[in-house]
């Protein structure tokens, strides 16, 4: 890995300027499956497989190479900028008091405005001749506060894809691509490129035998180049370009089978809830645009956030904006009722799409701008703000949802929603590292639980129904059972598995609990988050009663899925006990008698703190009684529900929920059930209410004041123009009306002779009347002025 | 420099050749029908050929000079009143001209073998030549007069399309045409008249006005009164709400070559003349006329959608659906600001590319089911699924998916209202601003569920085993392939358009901003 990295140990490692390649080996992919995997006679995935390693590895070589880089700056205490730019100091201006620590040390990355560019090459034309114009690299840091040592600044290579509306110094701007390598995006490229590929080696098995399994494989790729695309995106515009892409890829593959009906019900309403919340995303974009001086660009808009030059009120709009995005993008209450019925997609798709990956690019929008989000809703010393409420109601309100579905899919479902919740609500207290942390382990194990649902209903006869078709399994098929179980600990945060660790940061982040100390006091979200935590641990042991324990209920006998299957769902059970702990707490890590630099190591990658595009965010301190605690609701949740589910079984053998329970003696409580097999009615007034009255009565209105107004008008004029002209022809002299009018007319009747076979003269009358009345009209005009 | 050959006799040839063909046809017989093709496709081509050099000859101008008129041509035609046969190009006709150059090739090219009842190539393919001059014509014209000559040239061979080779109702709706377009071309008129002689009364030269209209100090109040004419003449072709019901009707009658004219190049006169015209001579007026011309285009916007909602027939529906998607090109222009006019012009190339291909669907959709009844259809995607991926591609270009034309028009249109120029109420066109958003909804509403209705699903029992529906046949494939590369391609090298039309689009933005200051 070393070689990798220049002589001078602070420069960038050369990978970083190479990482578009990753992004574009997967639309290769795209573009050879489309085109040529039939006419090769290859199967798809001959061709999709390899890419997607071959992404994989370069997205490792990336990652090791961001490790050695920033441990590298932490070390050398100074950051050398390779090139200078000297004209854009305003964005870098001196922090202004109360959004920046005072006491941080802080590394302004600097952002060029291409002046450079623009100057100097008066007769080489950058893009006339349609080429992209290259335009620097910007991976510099011009000043460092004392205390040495830091976070490297991202590196980000920009090429102007276009300019629009003249020159940058004559109020125009530039629209750039490029790649901007940070711990994040890191992170991301990591995790998408880490599931694809699992997710690609298990549909070979899955989709096997599909009647359309080419096409499967190639929006495989295309989906995994647009988010690998968006995760690397360095302007606002190109993350709104990959947003959509990946959403149309979400459509295209939601709706695989549309043949049914339902499905492409499910593939519309997932395009059209989230276009939906694009219209914040356009709107929030187009603000920060104007506001940050017409760039496009991200670490500008972020710097300029965090100095104050973009004022709180601005940022509070934008993000409220862009808060619409993501709610859509990231399934939020109260967006998201469209990722639920996206299951109706293939399995695989849903691990990849709808769990691991797409979904969490509304999170990855949050980090992305942090600045903007953190400052705007004022969350360093807040009690409460609209993202940290959002997060919150979407993880208990989802949660309770799943605790009513049959389908085990759509348990997964909204389980994914509620975690989402979670990490927006972790993002929404100011506990930036829990979130992007939670987003990391929650992609591990809530894409090895979908995978092994997936196993699962191979075995059933692809029933997803866990009361009708499942129960027992766990004798039939044990690598998907054990995997599953693990995932499920995982998600419910059972210690030591993955999702203990960044659940526990989250709720240490709320800062409420005695000795926290996070950003500000976050009583609510706190309380949701708790109550969520249990309800996770429930709703996920009814899964494992309902599916793997008690008395098989379907028909046929299941069987163990295939290595293709079960390798997938193995490694990630693996990560799911593993990946968490590369984030423990230091206090917990020098307990156990680790070395030191073992603690927050996930953070010391991933937090860009300290440099001038992200803002000062507090850390909470972790708290064992708050771990004990959180974890002590969840087992007993579980705990609850395993006895529920226990006595059931003791009375009938095959029952699966109880018939004469409290339930339905108690009006409230039966009232609340029927709320949640509803789904709080949104779908009714979504798909009923809105969708319904836009596309019938408000649509019908609409064209029939159409037809009879609007329209109705037209005639009613064309109407009295001809019994206007008959009069004005038998009553009037022609001649009475200038020469102008007979030149017109004349010319007029010489094509009403062609039209009278059609018309019988009619037009000529009116062409006659018009040109009278034009004629008449500028008379008129010019005597008047 | 300009080669010298199309510099005396580039726009001139490109304009008039698609005539000398038309001359030549008349005197062949027509039941040659095959000859009759021929020559028509020969001479499209022979002018795009022409038409093209002298594009390749002005981008290789170099950027700089693309703000300027070239290839101008500056001759005495009608001394009475001082009319002139001036013409020349700069950055802003050239996409348009070559939108043209290439549409009508392609849509000859599917004539081959999709001549509509009652037949007779001769004289359809005679009026597709006339057309062509008219539309070429206008996009070159510099003079008034002689803008409005090409303008009306336009209107008689439209007119005959739709009337002898329409559908049921193709004599109302021909009549509506021509008497709707004719009324706005009346007080177009009416406006020109006016300010040739508010001006002076010696020149019709556009460039010229607008230097008058800023000398003499027309007065505000007759300026605004003048560009209410020209707001009719070219907003009705436009065309805006709410006077767009003509084009309804219109395209749904006209024979799909017809529908694919009139969307790709017809309606975009208009946009046209309200930049090239209305906004180059008259900016003081443009100012105050702003806020009423980005609210009908925002109405437009939604009202069309909704429009688009009601219909139950996917030609129709295709109409409607470019009144909203003209919606976004007139909010983009009445921003007045270089970006808004830039996406303006974007858009109008892109709704060109694309609702004509999705009249090229719908046209052969009909060919084969003879029906054009959503409820009727489905399952497209397995009985012709290469057309049916088609429709998918290009509902997706339409509802402006990023990397497909169709975003280029309309985010930038959005990202302009935020801001327009100055002496325009920002906070109205930033109610505009979330308006066009949230319009864009309603588009991928629409066009999805279009794309549900007729891809989607299973074909229904009276289509099932129907032999006649086949998937693309040849002529289909030349006609359509070229306008789904540039959807792609502008998708992702939007600069190739941007670039051209900036330097015009931005002296007119500025006459306005020094004139808002």
């Amino acid at each position: 890995m070393l070689s990798l990295f220049a002589a001078d140990a602070v420069s960038a490692p050369a990978i970083f300027d190479w990482v578009w390649l990753i992004p574009a080996i997967m639309a290769g992919s795209f573009l050879t499956i489309l085109l040529g995997s039939k006419r090769l006679k290859v199967p798809a995935h001959f061709i999709g497989i390899p890419a997607v390693i071959a992404c994989l590895v370069l997205a490792l070589v990336t990652a090791f190479s961001w490790i050695g880089y920033s441990s590298d700056v932490a070390h050398s205490g100074e950051v050398k900028s390779e090139e200078s730019f000297g004209g854009t100091a305003e964005t870098a201006g001196a922090p202004v008091p109360g959004f920046v620590d005072a006491g941080a040390p802080t590394v302004a990355c600097v952002e060029s405005k291409h002046g450079d560019d623009y100057d100097d090459d008066g007769d080489h034309d950058a893009f006339g001749a349609g080429e992209l114009a290259f335009s620097g690299e910007l991976e510099l840091a011009v000043e460092e506060g004392e205390g040495g040592g830091g976070t490297p600044c991202p590196v980000i290579n920009d090429v102007t894809w276009f300019s629009n509306g003249g020159d940058p110094e004559d109020g125009g701007s530039d629209i750039t691509v490029g790649t901007l390598v940070d711990g994040q995006s890191v992170m991301l490229l990591v995790v998408v490129t880490f599931i694809s590929t699992l997710v690609h080696i298990y549909s070979t098995d899955y989709v096997n035998g599909d009647r359309r399994y080419t096409h499967y494989f190639a929006f495989l790729s295309l989906f995994t180049a647009s988010m690998l695309f968006m995760v690397l995106s360095s302007s606002t515009i190109q993350l709104i370009v990959g947003w959509e892409l990946v959403g149309v890829c979400s459509f295209a593959l939601i709706g695989h089978w549309w043949e049914e009906k339902p499905n492409s019900d499910a593939a519309l309403k997932a395009f059209l809830t989230n276009r939906v919340g694009d219209i914040g995303l356009l709107i929030g974009m187009i603000i920060l645009y104007f506001a940050a001086g017409k760039t496009f660009d991200i670490t500008t808009i972020n710097t300029m956030a965090v100095s104050g030059e973009i004022s709180q009120n601005t940022l509070l709009v934008a993000g409220l904006c862009l808060m619409a995005a993501v709610m859509s993008k990231s399934g939020q209450f109260v967006l998201h009722t469209w990722l639920p019925d996206a299951m109706a997609g293939p399995t695989p798709v849903s691990a990849l799409i709808h769990a691991a990956t797409m979904v969490v690019a509304g999170v990855y929008l949050i980090g992305r701008l942090y600045a903007v989000f953190f400052i705007g809703f004022g969350i360093s010393g807040g009690t409460l703000n609209a993202m940290a409420l959002v997060g919150g109601i979407t993880c208990v309100g989802a949660g309770l949802l799943a605790f009513v579905q049959a389908d085990i899919k759509k348990v997964l479902a909204y389980s994914t929603v509620s975690q989402l919740g979670y990490m927006v609500l972790a993002l929404g207290v100011g506990a930036y590292t829990a979130g992007m942390f939670h987003l990391f382990t929650h992609a591990i194990f809530k894409a090895c639980l979908f995978l092994g649902a997936g196993s699962v209903s191979h075995a059933c006869h692809h029933s997803f129904d866990m009361k009708a078709d499942m129960g027992g399994l766990r004798k039939f098929m044990p690598k998907t059972f054990w995997t599953f179980v693990i995932a499920s600990g995982a998600l419910a945060g059972i210690p030591p598995l993955a999702g203990f660790w960044s659940k526990d940061e989250i709720l240490v982040g709320a800062g409420v609990w005695a000795g926290t100390d996070g950003n500000g006091t976050f009583t609510l979200p706190f309380i949701f988050g708790m109550m969520a935590a249990a309800m996770t641990a429930g709703y996920m042991t009814r899964v494992i009663w309902l599916t793997f324990f008690g008395d098989y209920r379907g028909h046929g006998v299941p069987h163990e899925s295939g290595p293709r299957i079960t390798t997938p769902l193995i490694i990630l059970a693996v990560g799911s006990v593993f990946a968490g702990f590369l984030n423990m707490p230091k206090p917990f890590v020098e307990k156990i008698g680790l070395p030191s630099s073992w603690g927050l190591w996930f953070e010391h990658q991933v937090e860009p703190a300290g440099i001038g595009s992200f803002p000062a965010i507090d850390h909470g301190k972790p708290s064992f009684s708050l771990a004990i605690v959180a974890t002590l609701l969840g087992l007993g949740a579980a705990f609850l529900v395993w006895n529920y589910y226990k006595a059931l079984y003791a009375k009938d053998h095959k029952a699966t929920e109880v018939t004469d329970g409290l339930m339905s003696k108690i009006p409230l409580l039966k009232a609340g059930h029927t709320m949640l097999t509803e789904k709080y009615y949104l779908d009714h007034l979504y798909t009923g209410a809105i969708a319904g009255g836009t596309k019938g009565p408000l649509a019908r209105a609409a064209y029939w004041f159409n037809q009879n107004v609007l329209d109705k008008t037209v005639d009613t004029a064309g109407k009295t123009a001809v019994a206007t002209g008959r009069f004005v022809y038998k009553y009037i002299d022609q001649g009475a009306i200038d020469g102008a009018v007979n030149a017109s007319g004349a010319s007029a009747s010489g094509g009403g002779q062609v039209l009278r076979r059609l018309q019988t003269g009619r037009v000529r009358q009116y062409a006659t009347l018009m040109f009278g009345a034009a004629a008449l009209m500028a008379a008129v005009f010019i005597v008047a002025i | 420099m300009e080669n010298a050959f199309l510099q005396d006799w580039g726009i001139t040839i490109m304009v008039f050749l698609p005539l000398v063909g038309a001359l030549i046809m008349m005197l062949i017989p027509a039941d040659q029908e095959e000859n009759h093709k021929t020559i028509a496709l020969g001479t499209s081509l022979l002018t795009a050929a022409i038409g093209f050099w002298l594009c390749v000859d002005f981008w290789n101008l170099g950027e700089a000079e693309w703000a300027n008129l070239h290839y101008v041509v500056d001759r005495n035609w009608i001394s009475v009143i001082n009319a002139k046969y001036l013409v020349g190009v700069d950055g802003i006709s050239i996409p348009l001209i070559a939108l043209t150059l290439l549409v009508v090739p392609l849509v000859i090219i599917y004539s081959w073998n999709h001549i509509p009842n009652p037949g007779n190539p001769k004289a359809f393919l005679i009026l597709i030549l006339v057309l062509h001059t008219g539309m070429l014509g206008s996009f070159v014209a510099q003079d008034l007069v002689l803008f409005f000559v090409f303008f009306e040239v336009v209107l008689l061979p439209m007119y005959f399309m739709i009337g002898v080779w329409g559908g049921e109702d193709r004599l109302y709706a021909s009549i509506k045409f021509f008497l709707y377009t004719l009324f706005g071309s009346a007080l177009m008129l009416v406006s020109f008249l006016a300010l040739y002689w508010s001006t002076g009364s010696d020149t019709f030269v556009m460039a010229e006005l607008a230097e008058r209209v800023r000398v003499e100090d027309v007065k505000l109040g007759t300026q605004v009164l003048i560009f209410g004419g020209m707001f009719m003449g070219f907003g009705i072709k436009v065309p805006m709400f709410p006077f767009h019901t003509w084009l309804p009707d219109a395209h749904t009658q006209a024979p799909t070559q017809g529908s694919v004219i009139l969307a790709a190049v017809l309606l975009k006169l208009g946009t046209y003349g309200f930049i090239r015209i209305a906004i180059q001579i008259l900016p003081e007026a443009a100012i105050e006329w702003a806020p009423w011309i980005g609210l009908l285009a925002v109405i437009g916007i939604i009202y069309g959608a909704l429009g688009c909602l009601a219909q139950t027939d996917m030609k129709r529906l295709i109409a409607f659906s470019s009144v909203a998607h003209m919606g976004y090109v007139m909010l983009g222009i009445a921003t007045l600001t270089d970006f808004g006019m830039n996406a303006a012009i974007f858009g109008m190339v892109a709704h060109g590319l694309i609702t004509g291909m999705l009249f090229f669907i719908a046209g052969s959709v009909k060919d084969r089911f003879h029906t054009l009844e959503i409820k009727r259809l489905g399952g497209l995607l397995l009985q012709a699924p290469r057309m049916g991926w088609i429709l998918g591609f290009c509902t997706m270009a339409s509802l402006g998916l990023p990397g497909l034309a169709g975003f280029w028009g309309e985010f930038p249109a959005i990202l302009a209202a935020y801001q327009p120029a100055d002496g325009i109420s920002a906070p109205l066109f930033r109610v505009y601003m979330v308006v066009a958003a949230i319009g864009t909804v309603l588009a991928a509403g629409y066009l999805l569920w279009l794309l549900q209705r007729t891809a989607f699903g299973t074909p229904s029992e009276e289509f099932e085993n129907d032999p006649e529906i086949h998937d693309m046949v040849f002529t289909e494939y030349v006609a359509w392939v070229p306008l789904l590369v540039l959807i792609v391609l502008f998708g992702f090298v939007p600069h190739l358009i941007f670039d051209l039309t900036d330097g015009t689009v931005s002296g007119f933005a500025d006459a306005v901003t020094a004139l808002g200051k």
